[in-house]
């Protein structure tokens, strides 16, 4: 990160060595304040992305998925307490300061799920997306407007110099989105945060919005933590899904295989909970209980055990290991059991 | 909206918005002099004998009188030449002192304009200064400004004159406590004591609401954007948290320091100063009804006005205002 | 209409009691009111608890300091300077009651009106409301002291006219809010009448932000008042009332006998604070309700 130009320095790197992990979470822990006291929400966390991998992370509100991706961005509010690392491109993120950090900050970009929440309303677009570039990489005002425009275009957005110099109200909840993707693109990251980019978009705009990050991120060869709580929509996107449940990660595998033929009985019921067209409408079930956060899930057993259709005894002797299994996997006691028995098929 | 092309500095500018605040000016000078003009019409006195100063006259100086100002015309046009009058700055006589209202205005009201602009300037400078520093970071400085200003917003303008003439004018003795100065740097001399006064509450509520607002727009999502890209800290604060809560706290900047030009009396009063408040105060005492509307004419002038820009400011600040008035 | 479909519209806002209401403002909020209860228990019984005339003058005492049966000694005049703040506690206090109380009244009845009829009605009060702004509430008691004459009556009617726009204004949006309820077009469809609505249902939900509203502009209306006073065109004297009494003694700041102004500006300051800090309290709890 010393390189005077880490945006092109970097790009190289990634080119070179297609296969080595562009990101490592290992064991990360965060601990946040909550009511005076600091309450887990990740627990003991660990995978990897390697540069331009898609790499999907699934579960319910409160299991941390966007803790992560906070984490990883180094955005945890005030108070937080982490444990464990994050390494990038072979840097530890945690120890970064200052320009190194801001640097970082420029090569994994992140994309938040409510736009209009997320660009200043009283900034003009051409501001909102020049401004790092200009502040961040001394581009001028001019080319980095132009690149904008061009950038604009590569999202569907032809009209680009009059959007500019439009305030966020005058557009569009999908607009503003592509907006957001284009000026997150525009400082060359090679990593994307995208934390449920759709879910606050309305049906045709969110399939629209997805082609539009599915074809940008192979264009620019860019890796991605596509966060939702939709496994099929991160099978259609990701190389690898990852499940987390109360802020620990309990399924790892290559995401068609997860989602047709999942290991873990959290997946299982995931992927029963979510309605398919091609299928009959029975098969529709919700998930027993309400979602926990890693605080409030039991402790020194399975924290799934509760909600589990699958749970006998064993499960709740203590918190059990993320076992290797088919390639992937996952953090059940029975996985090599049920192996076969949770896929969407053969629920019934 | 401001869609069209070009970046050019008239695209800030909502046209049709500030017709309708023009509008709204006249409309409300209109009645506010209408207001003015009736209190004093239907105030109990014979205006003959206000005219002449009590004297009894002969009934052909009567008639003289009558013609020369229309008492005998109808209500609305006695208004209309009231107001003509006063558009070109002719307000009449004062009765007390004999001489033309808008000459005995005149020597006055820099007395007061300097008192409100020195009070205001205090306001944004302090006021807005502590809002900020407070606004942005936790700790003892934070809770200090919040326990001051709750006190110091309470503090009505003529105690704290009285308290800031005990402290820096009878027991230090720094500043004159009473009394216009001669020059222009002794009369900023004299003019600090009543500033501070009339300042005081304003100052801790402009605090106030500047604190709140740039602690609220710390919290925003678009300001973890910014973050989120690496944007230096101090650009986060300027372009994003201090830019937005600008639009809150011109308001209340604004309001506040309006409302100084009717406080400012008080402090006049307060400090034997030679301001238009007090000379209003002192002739509400006498009766002496013309240099009462005069007066009052141009306060509310100046209030509306002031009130107007406020609300044009505002508007420059929020692209999102497009119609109405501001956000109460 | 069904009666599950009335259920779901149902007015279900909570109203709270004043207590439980004054327990959420917390510790702060509850010492403000025990302050704001004692001013008032002296507004009403400080004639009974002076301990003498509070217009009688000896002049050869005047400025006299605290003494044993003259707990807080005597003002310029040689009046007893604790008799005059406690009897002067009850103008200095009902004033601004009276002010509010008027300007409470009609900001209600304007704001609701505006939302109810909306259209050309809500257009023409708010425009009306708009033009009322140009009056700071001090020039407009000062106009009234000139054509009335100087005393509290015309200072409290032109106080409370300078500040229904604003308590009208605030409402308005709250009104406005409440009155597109899915509740209200219930009642509406049920065929109960709009003034039945409104008094019931609207008034009582909007009442918190009322109570917070009136509570803080009980502290401007106090520092207005005392001013109007202060300045000879309200209370007068030989009346006892704190602005009074702050002008009649503030030649003492600067003849070395500060105290007989000083203790009627505390008392002012004091009850201020306690109407601001609960007032804010309470505002808060609204917006909180409100949402």
């Amino acid at each position: 990160m010393s390189a005077s130009r880490p945006v092109a320095g970097a790009a190289t790197t990634a080119g070179h060595r297609p296969n080595a992990a562009l990101l490592q979470v290992e064991r990360l822990t965060v601990r946040l304040p909550v009511e005076g006291a600091q309450r887990e929400v990740l627990r003991d966390v660990s995978f990897d992305i390697r540069g331009g991998e898609a790499l999907g992370l699934v579960g319910e509100s409160g299991s941390g998925k966007s803790m992560t991706a906070r984490a990883i961005d180094r955005l945890l509010p005030a108070g937080a307490e982490v444990d464990g690392s994050i390494r990038f491109d072979g840097g530890e993120v945690g120890s970064l300061t200052g320009g190194d950090l801001r640097r970082y900050r420029g090569l994994v970009a992140m994309i938040f799920q409510d736009p209009r929440a997320h660009v200043n309303p009283v900034r003009r677009i051409g501001d909102f997306m020049t401004e790092a570039l200009r502040t961040n990489l001394d581009v001028p005002r001019s080319t980095a407007e132009r690149r904008a425009v061009h950038m604009l275009a590569q999202v569907g957005i032809e009209d680009g110099e009059r959007r500019l110099r439009q305030y966020p109200h005058e557009l569009s909840g999908g607009l503003l989105q592509r907006v957001m993707i284009a000026a997150a693109l525009l400082t060359e990251p090679r990593l994307l945060l995208a934390d449920e980019p759709t879910t606050a978009l309305d049906v045709t705009t969110q399939a629209e919005v997805m082609a539009i990050l599915h074809d940008l991120r192979r264009e620019f060869d860019l890796a991605m933590l596509f966060i939702t709580h939709d496994l099929e929509l991160a099978a259609a996107v990701c190389d690898r899904t990852v499940v987390m449940y109360a802020g620990q990660l309990v399924e790892m595998r290559s995401a068609a295989r997860l989602h047709d033929d999942p290991l873990h009985p959290y997946t299982a019921a995931l992927a029963a909970a979510r309605p398919d067209i091609g299928q009959s409408a029975r098969r529709l079930r919700a998930i027993p209980g309400r979602p926990l956060s890693a605080f409030e899930a039991p402790q020194g057993e399975c924290a799934f055990a509760p909600r589990c259709p699958h749970a006998v005894d064993e499960c709740r002797t203590g918190v059990p290991e993320l076992v290797d299994l088919d390639g992937g996997r996952s953090r059940c006691v029975r996985a090599s059991e049920l192996r076969g028995r949770l896929g969407v098929a053969a629920g019934d | 909206m401001g869609g069209q092309l070009g970046g050019n500095r008239l695209e800030l500018i909502n046209w049709s918005f500030l017709l309708r605040r023009l509008a709204m000016l006249l409309a409300s000078l209109l009645v506010a002099s209408f207001v003015i003009f009736a209190a004093m019409y239907l105030a109990p006195g014979n205006p003959i004998a206000a005219l002449s100063g009590g004297r009894s006259l002969p009934p052909s100086s009567i008639k003289v009188l009558e013609e020369r100002y229309h008492l005998n015309e109808p209500f609305l046009v006695q208004y209309w030449y009231w107001l003509k009058n006063a558009l070109h700055g002719n307000l009449g006589i004062s009765i007390t002192l004999r001489e033309n209202v808008s000459t005995l205005i005149a020597s006055r009201i820099w007395t007061t304009a300097g008192l409100v602009l020195y009070a205001s300037v205090i306001i944004l400078v302090v006021g807005i200064g502590l809002g900020v520093l407070s606004g942005l970071r936790h700790g003892a400085l934070d809770t200090s400004t919040l326990v001051v200003t709750a006190v110091s917003a309470a503090i009505p303008a003529f105690v704290a004159a009285i308290v800031l003439i005990l402290l820096f004018a009878v027991k230090l003795g720094w500043f004159p406590a009473l009394g216009n100065g001669t020059s222009f740097l002794s009369n900023l001399q004299h003019l600090t004591l009543p500033a501070f006064a009339l300042a005081v509450s304003s100052l801790a509520i402009v605090a106030r609401v500047t604190r709140a607002s740039v602690r609220e727009e710390s919290n925003r999502e678009h300001v973890q954007t910014a973050v989120s890209r690496g944007i230096p800290t101090r650009q986060v604060i300027w372009r994003h948290i201090l830019r937005n809560a600008a639009i809150p706290v011109t308001t209340i900047s604004g309001i506040t320091i309006a409302s100084l030009i009717a406080v400012a009396a008080v402090v006049e009063v307060a400090f034997s100063l030679n301001g238009l408040g007090a000379f209003l105060v002192g002739s509400a005492q006498s009766k002496d009804l013309a240099v009462v509307q005069g007066i009052s004419l141009v306060l509310v002038t100046a209030f509306v006005v002031v009130n107007v820009l406020v609300d044009i400011l505002y508007a420059v600040l929020d692209p999102r205002v497009s119609l109405g008035s501001r956000a109460a | 209409m069904s009666t599950t479909a009335a259920a779901v519209s149902a007015d279900a806002t909570p109203r709270r009691g004043a207590f439980s209401l004054l327990k959420a403002t917390g510790p702060v909020g509850i010492g403000a009111a025990v302050v704001i209860a004692l001013a008032t228990l002296v507004a009403i019984f400080g004639p009974l608890l002076a301990p003498y005339d509070p217009t009688l003058s000896d002049l050869s005492l005047s400025w006299v300091a605290p003494t044993g049966g003259h707990l807080l000694g005597f003002d310029g005049q040689g009046r007893d300077l604790l008799s005059r703040l406690l009897v002067g506690a009850r103008t200095s206090i009902l004033g601004p009651l009276a002010v509010v109380i008027l300007c409470m009244l009609a900001g209600t009845v304007l704001a609701v009106t505006a939302a109810w009829r909306r259209g050309a009605v809500d257009a023409a009060i708010s425009s009306g409301l708009d033009i009322m702004f140009a009056f700071p509430g001090i020039l407009l008691a000062v106009l009234a002291a000139s054509v009335f004459g100087a005393g509290l009556l015309a200072a409290a009617v032109a106080l409370a006219i300078a500040y229904t726009p604003y308590v009208a204004r605030v409402l308005r949006g709250a009104a406005l809010k409440e009155r597109s309820q899915q509740y209200v077009a219930a009642l509406e469809v049920q065929g109960v009448s709009a003034r039945a609505i409104c008094m019931q249902h609207l008034v009582p939900n909007m009442l918190p932000l009322i109570v917070a509203q009136s509570t803080i502009l009980f502290g401007y209306a106090m520092v207005d008042l005392a001013a109007i006073s202060f300045l000879g065109l309200g209370v007068q004297p030989p009346n006892p009332d704190w602005g009074v009494m702050i002008s009649e003694n503030q030649a003492g700041i600067v003849q070395g006998y500060p105290l007989s102004a000083l203790l009627p500006g505390l008392c002012i300051v004091l009850v201020v604070v306690a109407f601001n800090v609960l007032g804010e309290r309470l505002f808060e709890q609204a917006q909180k309700a409100r949402q």
